[in-house]
């Protein structure tokens, strides 16, 4: 009997194996085209951003296989040496970095508050905090235009800062906090035995310990303000502008402008990549440990 | 409850510190936590409380108008089609992305790339909207020539479709055949048995396919059949006689010819070959006909479709939200599976369940949870759309798609002015994402209890 069953098995496996080996093909085929339909668009605008303007107003990105000395540099060396481009480059790099540090210190401060120390009201300060993780900004768009106007920040990249900050700060709280409060009770025991203080904790213990889920919170925090453009639309003007600003610009007239266009939003994007190839596993674990943003 | 979360928290000695210790105990939390309160009082929450009043109030806010403002939103036609396409991208864009997500993190598991996979597939979360914005809408311009797909497009559609296409083609004037409403045919009836020539022309020579050969003579047929040649009547560099063929005039092949009865019907048909000759064969012997080449031969052909206008630009724009977070749902979705317990599914195989029934019967009930984090993540962000539609759509299509993040730019900022307007529509977004909001809480609440 047992027997029997044993080569019913045994023949199923063998059909199975053959079957899944087809279906193993099948799926790395699809996938293939999956893959290749998923780079086109990247690739696309890469070799746009390649070829010169009057090449782009003929013909389409894929001529360069078949003409490959249309390619050229020509877009970018204009783009670096249009001195609105680099100034709103370097306009998002002092727009981003900032608000990163920022966001990171003050929502560790009151990450640790929420993790270690125990205060009447906390809970509903969290479960507040959690609320407005998913608030949209729109709601804060016309207060702190007037806001920043009566402070006389308005269109300033100061006001830009303040804002991503704000919008930053729930979701950085919330993240930083579940990754704290998962550290054995033991270590900060030891070490208020040991006459430690609260400040010190926070600098000798905590800091180092919570590294992974400050470096996740940085990454995301970064890319999220270096590609933002609706903030900077409304906050920023002319001088303070960064780059996704000064890029639409360019949107109204599409066909002509297409090398500037593709250039633009390359150079926009090889910051954003190079973070993105480096820190990968922190990205997506900063999107797993809460996605609710 | 919060006797759960002293997991993390040391018991303090002493529960009724002096009222010194209790002043420092003080000072240090606020030390903690007043910078992020300040920051998210002053730029979060006094905002929503602002703009909440602010909707009340028309458009430069010196008079109160009750619920004017939302009144108008629903019955206005712009603000209307806003919140109606909201909902289009609501219903579509969060299950099309957790749909591929989950297929891409099922099939991504028997793959030996799947690093590769997933990089491909998840950098566009990297890159900014606007970015994404410049790429779809470069592809999907109009003109075949520029634009991705429909360049792909009529390739594949010139490959499926034999018949050749000679737009701007005319009769050769003053030898019988003549062109009207884009038929090009004999000015008199052919009886069967006889010949019909058509020299044509005005064609470009781009036009004319590369498999088109010297035009020849048709040949003789039998009394039940019709025949000719179509040919385009140049010569290039010159010469030759107008109207006849001669050495250096091709046929032009693919070309559709009608036989067409006294009564309009159409006989018989037949399609010229590579030297230009035809022959429509099955006709009554000795009966008239007329011979027209229909209007399908000289229209442009399949130029591609205009995926920009208002009728596809909804279509466009949500592809290319999908092209960005199917990779955020794939992600999330493969860590679920792989934080996953095997042993049922594996049990359930050894119990010689196919792999269809272990998915649909273990492994999705089991994701579920995940399912809904990308499904709620997803719905909250697609409400707040806004980069891709204020990107990709032309000017004449923009109202087309329109969605309530725009709107909201558009009335407060983009020229509108209508403070009031922008604030309700502020305040709409706000509603819409309450649910997800409370689902947040309770999701939070669960995690703490057990």
């Amino acid at each position: 009997m047992t027997e029997q069953l044993t080569i019913v098995r045994k023949k199923k496996t063998l059909a199975g194996r053959i079957v899944s080996g087809l279906g193993n093909t099948v799926v790395n085929i699809v996938l293939a085209i999956v893959a290749i339909f998923w780079l086109v668009p990247s690739f696309g605008l890469l070799l746009t951003s390649l070829r010169g303007s009057g090449d782009n107003a003929s013909s389409g990105w894929w001529n360069v296989f078949t003409k490959p000395t249309q390619l050229t540099l020509e877009n970018y060396e204009n783009l670096l040496s249009n001195p609105t481009i680099t100034g709103s480059f370097w306009n998002t790099v002092v727009i981003a970095v900032p608000t990163t540090i920022l966001v990171v210190v003050i929502a560790a401060l009151a990450a640790y508050a929420f993790a270690f120390l125990e205060f009447p009201g906390r809970d509903w300060l969290l479960i507040a905090v959690i609320v407005l993780l998913a608030v949209p900004i729109q709601v804060a768009l016309i207060p702190l235009a007037r806001l920043f106007g009566q402070l006389g920040i308005f269109g300033d990249i100061t006001g830009v800062i303040l804002f991503h900050v704000a919008f930053g700060l729930p979701f950085a709280i919330f993240l930083l906090r579940n990754f704290f409060s998962q550290f054995p009770s033991e270590l900060l025991e030891a070490a208020r035995v040991d006459g430690a203080n609260e400040w010190s904790i926070f600098l000798r213990l905590v800091l180092p310990l919570g590294l992974p889920a400050i470096a996740s919170l940085s990454i995301f925090q970064f890319l999220w303000t270096w590609n933002d453009m609706l903030v900077a639309l409304i906050f920023t003007s002319g001088d303070s502008a960064p780059l996704t600003v000064a890029i639409q610009s360019q949107l109204r007239q599409f066909g002509s402008n297409i090398d500037v266009l593709s250039a633009g939003a390359f150079l926009s994007m090889i910051v954003p990549l190079i973070v993105f190839f480096a820190f990968q596993r922190y990205f997506v674990q900063a999107l797993l440990a809460g996605s609710q943003k | 409850m919060a006797d759960t979360v002293a997991t993390a928290t040391p018991a303090r000695t002493g529960n009724k510190p002096r009222s010194s210790q209790s002043g420092r105990k003080w000072l240090i939390i606020a030390s903690f936590l007043l910078p992020a309160l300040v920051v998210l009082g002053a730029l979060v929450v006094y905002p929503i409380v602002f703009t909440a009043i602010r909707s009340l109030y028309d458009r430069s806010g010196d008079e109160f108008v009750g619920w004017q403002n939302y009144v108008t939103m629903f019955t206005n036609d712009t603000t209307f089609t806003a919140i109606k396409n909201n909902v289009l991208w609501v219903l579509v864009a969060p299950a099309a992305c957790t749909i591929l997500g989950l297929i891409f993190a099922v099939l991504l598991e028997k793959l030996r790339w799947k690093a590769a996979f997933r990089l491909i597939i998840f950098m566009p979360m990297a890159i900014s909207m606007l970015a994404a914005g410049v790429i779809f809408r470069s592809m999907f311009q109009e003109n075949p020539q520029l634009g991705t797909v429909n360049a792909a497009l009529v390739a594949v559609d010139s490959v499926f479709s034999d018949a050749a296409n000679y737009p701007g083609a005319n009769p050769r004037p003053d030898v019988g055949i003549a062109a009207e409403g884009g038929i090009i045919a004999s000015e008199s009836e052919v009886a069967a048995g006889e010949q019909q020539n058509f020299p044509l022309v005005a064609i470009r020579q781009d036009d004319v396919p590369e498999s088109a050969v010297q035009a020849a003579p048709a040949p003789d047929v039998g009394e039940d059949a019709l025949s000719g040649t179509v040919w385009l009547d140049v010569v290039p560099g010159g010469g030759g006689t107008n109207g006849e063929i001669s050495e250096g005039k091709r046929g032009l092949p693919g070309i559709r010819v009608d036989a067409v009865a006294a009564d309009g019907s159409i006989a018989g048909s037949a399609t010229t070959e590579d030297d230009g000759t035809y022959v429509i064969e099955g006709l009554d012997p000795g009966q008239p006909y007329r011979v027209a080449l229909p209007a399908s031969n000289f229209g442009e052909g399949f130029q591609g479709v205009s995926w920009l206008s208002s009728t596809f630009i909804n279509a466009v724009v949500i592809l290319s939200y999908i092209w960005i977070w199917a990779g955020f749902a794939m992600v999330m979705i493969a860590s679920g599976l792989s934080a996953m317990d095997r042993s049922l599914q594996e049990a359930a195989r050894m119990d010689g369940a196919n792999e269809w029934r272990v998915f649909t019967r273990i492994t999705a009930p089991l994701l579920a949870p995940v399912l809904l984090v990308v499904f709620v993540t997803l719905i909250i962000n697609v409400l707040k759309i806004f980069d891709l539609v204020y990107v990709i759509p032309p000017g004449t299509s923009k109202p087309a798609a329109n969605v309530i993040a725009v709107e909201m730019w558009t009335q407060s900022f983009g020229g509108g002015n209508d403070y009031g307007l922008g604030s309700a529509l502020a305040i709409l977004l706000l509603i819409l994402v309450l649910p997800s909001m409370i689902l947040n809480i309770r999701r939070f609440r669960e995690e703490r209890r057990s």
